[in-house]
């Protein structure tokens, strides 16, 4: 066992008592039995399928602070800029994995925008129906987060209830004496025919190399929308590891985007269960990343019911020797009939060093589907870039020009206008171009 | 303006071009004409600078300026313009944006400030109906979707953005019906002046009724085989090129 789980051992039996929820009986028995797993089976290694590409051991092997305090030196002008500025948003914000009130706006109006702590006391018979319901036991970083995971965005939608403005969550991490394992936890529930836009974002804005281990689990109902936008720009000495989980029933249309471009190692294991007919999966991202950073994708879209649509379209630009992993596992069960399934994953190599794994891995058990799926590792176009040069853009400028292009065809799906113009910019950034995003 | 002094250039080992000379000078249209596969594009491609081919032989003066030595923004700083026969698709970058972006390096290029927000505007309205092209259009991305007949007037559209001093098309009359054959000859007909030359490489002598050569060249197995007047063109409509592959077997 590594020193790392023996202290989460240890920590838990201080923790257990004074976690929130620890009245509810339900919920001690959940963080009881996830730790029990967590026990038996430790972290994953590179001999474990799941994780052949990408090595945890680096991260794992620091010490980390695992019960952690709140932090309240920190004032709106340090988190300005890691908000959506010119719009007017829910704001969901937590230090350390505590609630800052004093920096969020929630409501309990027409919806619950709270925090999973309020939402314990408040609703324990919907924390009881929902809370473990989407993210499988059994896999350790989803049993860790059930065990230790105090606090997090809580947001209820109600039957036809369309939120009026997007949430945003940030979790933020600072220095507390030293690296800091920070473990929150999402609960979205959006109920038949409501609506939601959500604006996520893990930022460290401390100095010590923290490590998030996050979980969240989205319900879509009946003919429920949600677009859910994960912004992973994070600073170069954090890491993360993302489980975002969504179940869907009939007639749901859900939307996952992950833009990529900070942290250190970043895993992202998105899943999507398609429980209806009629739902529609959207899974779309942009990774550019350079020398020392990891961000490794692992989707799985499991097709239950028959009639279901999903896409999935992720983007890779890799600089340095920087290293990028998809995996996209996509299941249709024998009943899923008329599924219509597409995947794609495309990727360039702007360095000699740089590296990408790719994987699709498609199992199908129907006999009248569609799916498809695709992979391209490859360096830019040279026609293009002679087009490019030949009107006068530099080389420089002109790979610039074709990268951004070629990212930013997965961005179709962003419904905040403000969000895409940011993310833009962003990527512009990267790739050391001045586009002007008015037109 | 242009000098070509006994051109040979290769890609892997197969020599394309075996020896051309042609000059240019300002206030001239030149049309060179040829079968497929004699070098046309070639040529295109080595003036403007694709790094695909290697030049084995000869030299290239372009305003007293050996341009063999430049990269192609280079050559596009100093006046060269190529307007490509099959044109690149750019999703995400708008026409308006990438036009901005090739004027103002190009003016950096040549050590000049960047062009006026305001100006740069009027100058895209002025010359995008020049080319009677709807206002959309700016705002799309570049080459995306557009029709055949599109891409090309978009070439012409950036070439009369960039003003260069010798623009060099290449098939632009390839997959245009008539009314956008019109609109494009029309466009590069506006644009010339005493200053600027036009090379115009075409199978066809179509495009040379609304763009009229002062001369015109038959390339054919890498060498400039015939020159002559407008009159050149005409026969070559009439006869077609075996007379030419004949006179050359």
């Amino acid at each position: 066992m590594t020193d790392l789980a023996q202290d989460l051992l240890s920590s838990f039996l201080v923790a257990e008592s004074q976690l929130n929820g620890s009245r509810n009986l339900g919920v001690v028995s959940l963080r009881k039995k996830a730790m029990d797993r967590f026990e038996q089976q430790g972290f994953p290694t590179t001999r474990d399928e799941e994780w052949k590409y990408t090595n945890l051991k680096p991260v794992l092997k620091q010490d980390y602070r695992i019960l952690l305090k709140g932090d309240d030196a920190v004032s709106f002008a340090d988190i300005k800029k890691y908000l959506l500025s010119d719009l007017d948003t829910y704001k969901l914000v937590f230090i350390n994995g505590k609630y800052s009130s004093w920096l969020s706006e929630s409501t309990h109006q027409s919806f619950d925008i709270c925090t999973f702590a309020a939402a314990l006391n408040k609703y324990p018979e919907v924390i009881g129906d929902y809370l473990g319901k989407a993210a499988p036991e059994g896999t350790t970083f989803v049993d860790l987060n059930t065990a230790f995971a105090d606090d997090g965005a809580f947001v209820r939608i109600k039957r036809n209830q369309t939120v009026d403005k997007p949430i945003e969550i940030l979790y933020l991490t600072t220095d507390e004496n030293g690296p800091a394992f920070a473990q929150n936890r999402n609960l979205i529930i959006v109920e038949q025919n409501a609506e939601v836009q959500i604006v996520e974002r893990h930022q460290n804005i401390g100095t010590q190399p923290n490590f998030t281990n996050f979980v969240s689990e989205v319900f879509a109902a009946v003919d429920a929308r949600v677009s859910y936008y994960k912004v992973q720009n994070d600073a170069l000495h954090a890491s993360l590891v993302d489980n975002t989980h969504v179940v869907q029933e009939r007639g749901s249309n859900v939307h996952v985007g992950t833009y990529s471009f900070g942290g250190k190692l970043v895993r992202n294991n998105l899943h999507f269960y398609a429980d209806g007919e009629h739902t529609e999966s959207h899974m779309d991202g942009v990774t550019i990343i350079d020398d020392g950073q990891t961000v490794d994708h692992h989707t799985l879209v499991d097709h239950r019911e028959p009639n279901c649509y999903s896409r999935e379209l992720y983007k890779g630009i890799y600089l340095g020797n920087s290293h990028g992993v998809f995996n996209g596992k996509v299941m249709v069960r024998q009943k899923a009939q008329k599924t219509n399934a597409f995947q794609q994953n495309d990727n360039i190599l702007l360095s000699e060093r740089a590296k990408v794994d790719t994987k699709p891995q498609l199992e199908i058990f129907a006999d009248d589907v569609k799916c498809s799926h695709g992979c391209t590792i490859g360096q830019l176009d040279k026609n293009a870039l002679f087009y490019l040069r030949s009107r006068g853009i530099p080389k420089k400028e002109a790979e610039g020009l074709m990268t951004y292009a070629f990212a930013s065809d997965a961005l179709e799906y962003v419904k905040i206008p403000q969000l895409e113009k940011r993310l833009n910019r962003v990527i512009a950034d990267k790739l050391g171009i001045n586009l002007e995003f008015a037109l | 303006m242009l000098k070509i002094k006994d051109l040979k250039a290769q890609v892997e080992d197969n020599q394309i071009l075996k020896g051309i000379n042609l000059e240019i000078n300002a206030g001239e249209v030149h049309a060179i004409m040829g079968p497929n596969g004699s070098g046309k594009s070639t040529l295109s491609s080595v003036i403007a600078g694709r790094e695909d081919y290697e030049v084995t032989q000869g030299a290239i003066d372009f305003d007293g300026e050996d341009l063999l030595d430049l990269d192609p923004e280079e050559r596009a700083h100093k006046g060269i313009f190529l307007s490509f026969q099959y044109p690149v698709e750019i999703p995400g970058v708008t026409v308006s944006n990438f036009i901005k972006t090739a004027i103002n390096e190009s003016r950096k290029g040549r050590g000049e400030e960047p062009m006026e927000a305001r100006e740069m505007l009027a100058k895209m309205r002025e010359k995008s109906a020049l080319l009677e092209m709807d206002k959309s259009y700016l705002s799309r991305s570049l080459n995306e979707g557009f029709s055949g007949g599109e891409k090309k007037r978009n070439e012409i559209f950036q070439m009369a953005m960039l003003e260069p001093k010798l623009a060099i098309l290449d098939e632009t009359d390839s997959g245009l019906d008539i009314d956008a054959l019109r609109i494009v000859a029309n466009g590069v007909n506006k644009l010339r002046s005493k200053d600027n030359a036009v090379v115009v490489i075409t199978h066809y002598q179509r495009l040379l009724d609304y763009i009229k050569p002062d001369y015109v060249h038959v390339l054919y197995q890498g060498k400039i085989v015939k020159s002559g007047g407008p009159e050149l063109a005409h026969e070559l409509e009439e006869r077609g090129y075996d007379w030419i592959k004949a006179e050359n077997a």
